[in-house]
């Protein structure tokens, strides 16, 4: 599945156009997106969490070459699935 | 910010009404859990992919107790951040 499979599923059952059904998709992923910048977690009950964490710089190093490399601070994203959907998946 | 929050907002800044954009946020997301009860994978470019897992069981032990405990096989959701995403959650740009 991808967005252009999102968007049609949105134009067969909305009865929207297929380019207002993109545009709106495009804005609620660009509202998630703008929120999860700003730092602010999302939650979508029976879905799951998006929630952004931030790591510390730590010591790592190249798998290739052995050679040790400072891995820096970083922002990540990480989902969560709702118990709902742990549960659909195992049925 | 919650799912409602998400279709309040929707519905402002799309200019649609507040039903059309709940019915939009619940078809996107009922969707989705579809797609991975399907054990199909989901890649949306930009924020990020979707992908069921399994995890084997194992036998396992309560830290606490010591008590012998089985593990049973399970399946998860596996979410891969995006690199449009990453790079906007850490200020950088392409």
């Amino acid at each position: 599945m991808t967005k252009a499979d999102i968007v049609e599923n949105i134009y067969e059952k909305v009865g929207l156009s297929k380019e207002e059904s993109a545009r709106i998709v495009e804005l609620l992923l660009e509202i998630m997106k703008q929120t999860l910048e700003q730092g602010d977690k999302i939650k979508i009950s029976g879905f799951g969490n998006f929630m952004v964490r931030q790591k510390r710089s730590r010591r790592g190093r190249n798998p290739q070459t052995g050679e040790e490399i400072e891995i820096s601070a970083r922002k990540v994203l990480t989902f969560k699935a709702s118990p709902i959907l742990k549960k659909a998946l195992n049925e | 910010m919650v799912k409602s929050e998400l279709i309040q907002e929707l519905a402002e800044r799309g200019a649609i009404s507040k039903t059309l954009a709940e019915t939009v946020v619940n078809l996107v997301f009922t969707g989705m859990a579809d797609e991975l009860q399907q054990d199909k994978p989901i890649e949306i470019r930009g924020l990020g992919s979707f992908r069921v897992r399994t995890y084997r069981g194992y036998m396992g032990r309560n830290p606490r107790t010591g008590k012998k405990v089985e593990v049973i096989t399970k399946k998860l959701p596996f979410f891969r951040v995006g690199k449009e995403l990453r790079l906007r959650l850490n200020n950088e740009s392409e």
